[in-house]
């Protein structure tokens, strides 16, 4: 295919935040939007995430755009007008609380949450049991749980974008990696790759945990650097083994049965690494330490896991921010150079975080706010604090 | 080329991948056909990592030992790029299937010492 040396906006990353920007921006009437992804669309963080949306966060803002995520992912397929199934399955984040802390928390985050119009409850041990039951969880001190919250598969639902955006004429380069930026008089002239340059004076860097060191090509602070997290998969079974995503913050964990069988489970790095936080890694080895620290969970979880076999475990990379949440916008030293990032959840913000920033691009506004997310708001000193994270 | 052929079906070995039907299943685990992972490759998921992503082959219980070269062949139709070129996909722990009691860090039931 012969190189196209112009485009009037330039996406990086084919992640859920990449590809649902370039999409939306195309949508929006931005003529020629060029995605470039370093290896193949959703073969990064959002093809090895852990599948799940949620509109349980205890701050304001997430809430907001995790339920704005929600009603998208209720109707992805007919938004985009694409015959794929993305297997969305909604049967609620079960939240486990083991300490009357932690409680206490659940608590204010479910009377915000309800204050939003996001119907989430606090249930009794017995509620709980009825929605997940076999699990074993007597240490708990409380749960809460929100019907809507649920999971999708992450890869067919980037390839849902990623054909919708084929439709309407975006175009997407694989194995195309940035090397470099053209700059001039404070804005952003262009994008150097491997396979050429790209005239533009829009680009969106939406790598993710590389979203760092996009920036800094472009001699600039953008401040996301990659955690590498890790998951399992067992063989698929009969439904009914974990029907909820049942997850807890302290101790880190998350479990959950896919439609067609296979059980996932993963926790962060905390759990089983022996070295200490922080993290400022990117390769995405797997290792024996978290397949015998979380088979342990499962084990003592769903002790109904026992006799199921593992089948798979991968790694992939969280994007970490100082604060764990997005740093989006354009920066303020370079016109034209745009951030999206999700802090670790672009499967779950991409469709909704994609438009916004493309909102803003195009019309200089937008209808869900995403101000706050400015990774100037580190400099001034304040940092977005959100409960609801491992 | 050898005279000898084979026993149940008679082919001498040479036989043509495309002449293979497109309902033919690829992969077993996940039920995939020929013909499923023929029109995502036309679409330009022309990688073992992509047709996997998107169809699920290679993901199951047998991990890709069944689907890998077939569909590596596959794609070294349909593209025209000698399979020697083509990348094999990531090949991931465990390297048989394992049950969860075996591995679990402090199980205490029957299956491990």
């Amino acid at each position: 295919m012969s190189w196209k040396k112009t485009a009037d906006a330039v996406v990086i990353g084919g992640g859920m935040m990449g590809i649902a920007t370039a999409y939306y921006l195309k949508k929006l009437g931005v003529k020629d939007v060029a995605l470039l992804e370093k290896n193949t669309v959703a073969s990064g963080s959002t093809g090895r995430c852990a599948a799940s949306f949620r509109a349980q966060w205890g701050g304001e803002l997430n809430i907001t755009l995790g339920k704005a995520c929600i009603d998208r992912f209720e109707h992805l397929e007919e938004h985009l007008g694409v015959d794929l199934d993305i297997e969305r399955y909604q049967n609620g984040y079960l939240l486990v609380a083991y300490t009357d802390k932690q409680f206490e928390q659940f608590k204010k985050n479910v009377a915000l949450q309800n204050s939003m119009g996001v119907e989430s409850q606090i249930l009794s041990h017995a509620e709980a049991m009825e929605i997940c039951p076999g699990m074993c969880v007597d240490d708990a001190a409380g749960f809460s749980y929100y019907k809507r919250d649920g999971h999708a598969d992450p890869m067919i639902s980037t390839f849902a974008y990623q054909e919708a955006s084929k439709k309407i004429g975006v175009r997407i380069e694989k194995f195309t990696e940035v090397t470099g930026f053209k700059v001039g008089d404070g804005c952003v002239r262009g994008v150097v790759t491997n396979k050429g340059a790209i005239a533009t004076d829009t680009v969106v860097n939406a790598a993710g945990p590389w979203a760092g060191r996009v920036g800094a090509l472009a001699g600039l602070n953008i401040p996301a650097k990659g955690e590498r997290h890790e998951i399992l998969a067992t063989e698929p079974v009969d439904w009914g083994v974990c029907p909820t995503m049942l997850m807890s913050f302290e101790p880190d964990y998350y479990m959950f049965q896919r439609p067609h069988g296979s059980i996932l489970a993963g926790c962060g790095p905390n759990m089983y690494r022996k070295e200490a936080a922080p993290f400022d890694d990117y390769e995405m080895e797997d290792s024996w330490n978290f397949l015998e620290h979380m088979t342990g969970h499962l084990n003592k979880l769903l002790p109904r896991t026992r006799g199921i076999r593992v089948v798979r475990q991968w790694a992939g990379m969280y994007d970490i921010t100082p604060d764990l949440q997005p740093v989006i916008g354009e920066a303020d030293e370079m016109k034209g150079f745009w951030v999206n990032v999700s802090g670790a959840r672009g499967f779950m913000f991409g469709p909704v975080a994609g438009e916004m920033v493309a909102e803003k691009i195009v019309k200089g506004s937008t209808s869900l706010p995403i101000d706050e997310f400015h990774w100037r708001r580190y400099a001034e000193g304040r940092f977005l604090v959100e409960p609801s994270i491992a | 080329m050898s005279e000898a052929k084979c026993c149940c079906c008679e082919s001498d070995g040479s036989f043509n991948l495309a002449e293979m039907e497109n309902d033919t299943v690829l992969c077993r685990c996940e039920e995939v056909t020929l013909g499923t992972a023929r029109k995502w490759i036309a679409e330009g998921y022309d990688t073992f990592d992509e047709i996997k992503r998107m169809l699920r082959v290679g993901m199951g219980p047998c991990q890709g030992r069944g689907c890998r070269d077939i569909l590596l062949r596959e794609i070294s139709q349909i593209t025209g790029r000698p399979v020697s070129e083509l990348s094999p996909g990531t090949i991931r722990p465990p390297v048989k299937p394992i049950k969860v009691s075996l591995v679990a860090r402090d199980y205490t039931g029957g299956d491990k010492k």
